[in-house]
């Protein structure tokens, strides 16, 4: 009990000691602009790996489409403060769009929920997929605005006029632009810190465990009197709350969402899937690090323009043989058996 | 008379489809794994095609032969290396994220070797076509063999897993890989046959794609793959007929809802109708239900 407050508040402070050391070394200049502009894509990025996570490791279904849950959080998000951009001061809105993207992208995965969980392993796997696209794929041909007549929905540029007084929302697959730039590395920890405290809350509680007795044997839960629908729901619908948290903090970053293709389609959900299987799945602090790693690394290569991407296929391919390869998993463990027998002082260990 | 026409063209591309569905259904009923690096294998096969004709000049069938061995050792290379290891990890999701690292991987080296720029690719099939009805409907020579080479494909596939004892074995490691290796069936050989047979389909899917849409960059297996994927589900995954006729009914589906409802929102429509159809029949169309046991 004692190790494991430990090891969750250790990594807390660890976090707030990333912040202080990033703040301070940002404000002395001392960080490239490059890099500095790196630091907010790292924590949503972090937090939608703790989201897929929250689906993945602790609920035990794969998802591969968290980046439309993200999508529909940075959409929804981006159009309340364009919305609200006079009225509301910057702090207040930002919040409140905190709120929007979240609510929605947890109505989201709640209306998705009901019929995904009703299937198995790939096959929900690929439904998810395909919801993600769908999503995506709405979003980039809609056109969608307000004037004083009231909303305007269209799917074709012609059919769609506002009157002068009117305000353009979506613009089809040139999608939102001019939403403020509210988000900051200060805000985006404050998120990704919430959003540990709520999973690592959530997994110590009653209804964590039962979420985990599921993803363990659905079967034996069932018997026991755990109601499966009902959790799997919680679980993944809180999952997407957080994607849509990391949706909020990506829209109020780029503030022009263009080509969304890029961002939110089935590769975007892959690469989150990357980082929750390098960060180990169902270890929630691990997604944290292997996000932040595994997204500075090719950035950090770009001195090696057209290779880093060539290198990056090829140290995860390398790390995934080395971490789970049956064969190599246990040459490591003879190995690390030799070594402790071998060394001075700890001789009597059993190999 | 013009919707005749689209349904053809819907048949042409869902035959590109099927075949490449067909080696995805085949790695996963056989191998357990969902491959997703089949669609750059295409990209792959292109590639090799498009230098052969392009810069060296060679026929086209000899190009595409060469095309389909090449496909075929990269699909065997790529098994022992990078997936045979993981055979039998503590998680099936290891050996996923390794086919999304080659995927990065195969589309990395084309980009260097071949760059960023779209390549024109010249289409192998000259044959014009035939002209019914009076020039009412025309068919493209294309739409004409790719249709054919599906049917070719789906019939040799079927004859060479039943009728031959490698197919035999293929579906024994599908049913059951431990009776199968009690049987004395080398499981790694019938594995090492799944993905060099589904490699070669993917470069032959690639050709008649890239005839079709005569353009090659390094991402085009991508999106081919992903519904082709979406279509060996549709169809019951690991079911070969399955992934036929998931194919030719995604193509019809996508290029119909292309012209009647909304060029944007295909992709949407198809995803949604592989949606529907998993709801009322979870393990997609021909796909076999599996008892749970307790």
């Amino acid at each position: 009990m004692l190790n494991t407050i430990r090891r969750k508040y250790g990594f807390y402070i660890v976090i707030v000691l990333f912040w202080l050391l990033m703040t301070l070394l940002k404000s002395a200049g001392a960080l490239s602009s490059h890099f500095a502009s790196l630091l907010v894509p790292m924590t949503y990025y972090a937090i939608a790996a703790v989201a897929l996570n929250l689906c993945v490791g602790i609920l035990g279904e794969l998802s591969i489409g968290h980046a439309g849950f993200m999508c529909i959080g940075a959409f929804s998000g981006a159009i309340f403060s364009l919305l609200t951009k006079e009225a509301l001061p910057g702090a207040l809105r930002f919040f409140l769009a905190f709120l929007v993207g979240i609510a929605l992208a947890a109505l989201f995965g709640f209306l998705i929920g009901i019929p995904v969980l009703r299937l198995k392993g790939d096959y929900l796997a690929i439904v998810t997929l395909a919801f993600g696209e769908i999503i995506k794929n709405i979003l980039q041909a809609v056109y969608f605005g307000v004037d004083s007549k009231g909303v305007h929905l269209a799917l074709d540029m012609t059919d769609f006029t506002l009157e002068p007084d009117g305000l353009t929302l979506i613009k089809g697959p040139q999608g939102v632009s001019g939403t403020p730039r509210d988000s900051s590395f200060t805000v985006g920890i404050i998120v990704l810190l919430l959003a540990l405290v709520l999973v690592h809350h959530l997994m110590d509680s009653r209804d964590g465990r039962a979420i985990m007795a599921i993803r363990d044997n659905r079967i034996a839960a069932e018997a026991t009197g755990i109601h499966v629908t009902r959790y799997k729901m919680l679980a993944f619908t809180l999952s997407a709350a957080i994607a849509g948290a990391a949706g909020v903090l990506f829209s109020h970053n780029v503030t022009t969402m263009t080509n969304i293709t890029n961002y939110f389609n089935y590769n975007a959900s892959i690469m989150l899937l990357v980082y929750v299987v390098l960060g180990g799945i169902g270890n929630i602090n691990g997604s944290v690090v292997a996000a932040m790693i595994l997204y500075l690394l090719p950035e950090m290569m770009r001195g090696l323009q057209r290779y880093r991407m060539l290198i990056y296929a090829i140290v995860l391919i390398l790390m995934m043989l080395f971490n789970w390869s049956p064969a190599l998993v246990e040459k490591r463990r003879k190995a690390v058996a030799w070594l402790k027998n071998k060394l001075p002082g700890r001789g009597k260990g059993v190999a | 008379m013009s919707f005749l026409n689209y349904l053809i063209n819907g048949l042409s591309l869902g035959s590109v489809y099927a075949i490449i569905a067909l080696g995805y259904t085949m790695v996963y009923g056989i191998a357990k794994m969902l491959n997703f690096a089949h669609g750059d294998i295409i990209m792959v096969g292109s590639y090799i095609v498009y230098s052969a004709m392009s810069m060296a000049g060679m026929h086209p069938a000899i190009a595409i032969l060469i095309a389909m061995v090449g496909c075929m050792v990269l699909g065997v290379v790529t098994e022992r290396v990078a997936y045979r290891p993981l055979r039998g990890a503590s998680s099936s999701l290891a050996v996923l994220i390794t086919a999304i690292g080659v995927s990065y991987l195969l589309q990395n080296i084309a980009l260097l070797v071949f760059g960023a720029d779209t390549k024109a690719f010249t289409s192998v099939i000259n044959w014009k076509g035939i002209t019914l009805f009076d020039g009412e409907l025309q068919i493209r020579g294309t739409t004409i063999i790719t249709i054919a080479v599906g049917l070719l494909v789906l019939f040799g596939l079927q004859a060479f897993i039943h009728r031959t004892k490698s197919g035999q074995a293929m579906l024994a490691v599908a049913q059951d890989r431990g009776a199968a290796t009690l049987c004395g069936i080398d499981v790694n050989k019938t594995i090492a046959i799944t993905f060099a047979i589904g490699s070669s389909l993917a470069a032959v899917a690639g050709v008649l794609f890239c005839s079709t849409y005569p353009t090659i960059t390094p991402y085009i297996g991508s999106m081919p793959g992903i519904k082709a994927f979406v279509a060996a589900v549709f169809g019951g995954i690991g079911s070969i007929p399955g992934a036929m006729i998931g194919g030719l009914t995604l193509g019809v589906i996508e290029i119909l809802s292309r012209t009647y409802i909304s060029s944007q929102l295909s992709e949407a429509i198809v995803f949604a109708i592989l949606i529907v159809v998993l709801l009322v029949k979870p393990t997609g169309l021909l796909g076999k239900r599996v008892m749970e046991k307790v």
